[in-house]
């Protein structure tokens, strides 16, 4: 085809339009995407983790993750016996190259991946002084980092130790569910590179979801309950040492 | 990793509440403690301890003036920390500190010591020359009317706010207590004792730095202490000290008793790496030393010289106290795990912006405020008559 004069007075301020897009990182809008038709979650099926650390490789790759901080990390324990008070946890590095092979000093191993329980009720949102965090209508808790302060209250106030201070941005900063993959209709990251299907992104507000047929049939807990946060990421197989 | 015991989830090895949000509850527990002991005088009419009354609430000024700088210098943005006036959110502690800050600063502090002044203002602006003549005009706010009955009306009005600012002296600190009592993911921050506790300690430290203030500017200015003053402020300082050590004692004990999940975790913080701040320092130093001492005073009838080298001694080792209390509330509630499981270290860095000399600039920022305050606006009774502003 022959670029015509017509061709490019057309094509040029479409080409312009893309590149400041680009060069401004926009991110895709996603047309087809409404926000009230979703409530998401994730499910964490601990029997079908094996702690290879891809989960939290892959989200430090995508979202860009400093060093030394984590959005997701995978926790190691040994319960020894019947004392579920006092379990041996290990998540050097927050599990990211794994685990050190696991000594037979009886009890049972086992591995639980963690991330921000995008709490209903979070304790987070409540005490941000500006309200620069917040819960989106389809269920995932933001941060505003153009408007955070970085007072770190936000960090005091997570049960689950979910939030940290970006030690570039100089603001809170967690994991956001991959909110720019799922609008788009994409799974997190973590969930893509789980081997073993070990953490499932769920929709509770879509009927088709499996998520509804294996929270009827399977014992499934939050952690610390007791905080009623109202936390959205659902455990199956939680033994009772986890915290 | 650095300074873990056990396990700690990762993202909470390093504290991110560093030695500036202790000074934070300290600082804003001597305003709230010296406006009380301004209180005594000026609502309750606690006649002994009029010679500390102005000096009493410059102090409170002095430090109130700075009790915003720690959580500016702390702040990841401090130029957006407007936006906590502009857009506050409404379920957030934090969020109404700029309010109650601004409420306490303008309209108790700064209207009261202005009523207060005003006829001084007014006679020094008049007397005086050059630049002060420029700086006391501008603090008559354009009412140089000093006639009786604008005076009457002055102290009258001036009565009505104290009288509103010492609920307000309980919000500001108390709230401040709320602002970590309300940490439900917290155990060793969260109690509903939180905010009477900081109100008490507040104002046993507020006494105890106007106290001691008192005692050094009138030894330094070669004057003779009012020894009934001191003796008064004492006396109130040791009845407030016993509640603030009774309600801390009390929820220290419920917390033993009730030993819940994070008992354990607690209890080898204090027996470990809190042990030195918080059984060494705050309880033993800081509480029990000064209680004896102040009870020694009470009980028996000691010589003039004895009794102020207790007060000054208590009240200085009170004054370390609070601030062992403010540390150990602030950093003791981050160096264990919310997993229970591990604790964390905290040092001090030297240099940096939440540094040790950023800190010590902090404490003693207030102390040159007050130093200038006292030189515009004297506080002592025989340097205020109209003679003495005459003279000036």
């Amino acid at each position: 085809m022959k670029i015509t004069r017509r061709h490019l007075l057309i094509l040029l301020p479409a080409a312009a339009a893309a590149w400041e897009s680009v060069l401004a990182g926009t991110p895709e809008s996603s047309p087809n995407y409404r926000l009230t038709e979703h409530w998401w979650s994730m499910l964490i099926d601990i029997p079908k983790c094996i702690g290879c650390g891809n989960c939290v490789s892959a989200c430090a790759a995508e979202n860009n993750v400093p060093e030394g901080h984590f959005r997701t990390w995978v926790e190691r324990y040994h319960v020894k016996d019947w004392d579920l008070t006092d379990p041996e946890i290990i998540s050097p590095d927050g599990g990211k190259e794994g685990f050190p092979e696991a000594q037979d000093e009886g009890g049972k191993y086992f591995f639980v991946p963690k991330l921000c329980n995008q709490c209903a009720d979070s304790p987070c949102t409540q005490v941000c002084p500006v309200g620069a965090t917040f819960v989106t209508p389809d269920g995932a808790v933001l941060i505003d980092q153009t408007y955070c302060l970085g007072c770190a209250y936000c960090v005091q106030a997570c049960p689950y130790g979910c939030r940290y201070i970006h030690p570039e941005k100089k603001v809170a900063d967690k994991c956001t569910l991959c909110y720019h993959r799922i609008t788009k209709g994409l799974t997190t990251a973590c969930c893509e590179a789980c081997p073993t299907g070990a953490r499932q992104l769920v929709d509770l507000k879509n009927p088709k979801d499996p998520i509804h047929e294996f929270l009827r049939t399977h014992s499934v807990q939050i952690l610390k309950p007791q905080m009623a946060t109202g936390a959205k990421v659902f455990y199956n197989g939680l033994d009772g040492a986890v915290r | 990793m650095n300074g873990v015991e056990g396990f700690m989830y990762p993202n909470e090895v390093e504290l991110v509440w560093s030695i500036l949000i202790v000074l934070y509850p300290y600082i804003t527990g001597l305003v709230a403690g010296a406006f009380i002991l301004a209180s005594l005088e000026r609502v309750f009419r606690v006649e002994a301890v009029k010679p500390t009354y102005r000096l009493a609430l410059l102090t409170a000024l002095s430090f109130l003036l700075v009790a915003p700088l720690p959580l500016q210098l702390h702040l990841g943005h401090p130029e957006r920390s407007p936006e906590m006036y502009f857009t506050p959110h409404s379920t957030s502690a934090m969020a109404m500190f700029g309010y109650v800050y601004l409420w306490y600063l303008m309209a108790v502090l700064v209207f009261e010591i202005w009523l207060d002044y005003r006829r001084e203002i007014v006679l020094l602006w008049q007397s005086s020359r050059g630049l002060k003549r420029w700086i006391y005009w501008i603090m008559t706010l354009g009412s140089s009317n000093i006639s009786e009955r604008s005076l009457h009306i002055d102290e009258r009005v001036g009565w009505i706010v104290t009288l509103v600012g010492i609920p307000s002296a309980f919000l500001l600190h108390g709230y401040v207590g709320f602002i970590f009592g309300s940490i439900k993911a917290n155990p060793w921050w969260s109690s509903p004792m939180m905010p009477v506790v900081f109100i008490f300690s507040a104002m046993v430290s507020g006494i105890a730095c106007v106290m001691v203030l008192y005692m050094a500017v009138t030894k330094l200015r070669r004057k003779k202490i009012d020894m009934r003053c001191v003796d008064t402020i004492a006396m109130y300082l040791f009845y407030t000290f016993i509640i603030d050590f009774s309600l801390e004692m009390l929820d220290l004990v419920h917390r033993i008793y009730e030993a819940d999940e994070s008992f354990r975790s607690l209890n080898f913080m204090v027996h470990t790496k809190l042990y030195f701040s918080h059984i060494v320092i705050q309880i033993f130093l800081g509480t029990l030393a000064p209680l004896v001492l102040l009870a020694v005073t009470q009980v028996t009838t000691l010589p003039e010289a004895a009794r102020k080298r207790c007060y000054a001694l208590a009240g200085t080792l009170t004054l370390i106290g609070i601030f062992a209390m403010r540390w150990n509330v602030v950093i003791g509630g981050q160096l264990f795990s919310k997993s229970f499981a591990g604790y964390t270290s905290y040092k001090v860095s030297l240099v940096t912006r939440e540094g040790l000399l950023v800190s010590i600039a902090l404490i003693l920022l207030p102390l040159g405020i007050l130093w200038v305050l006292v030189k515009l606006l004297p506080p002592w009774p025989e340097e205020t008559g109209p003679h003495a502003a005459a003279a000036d």
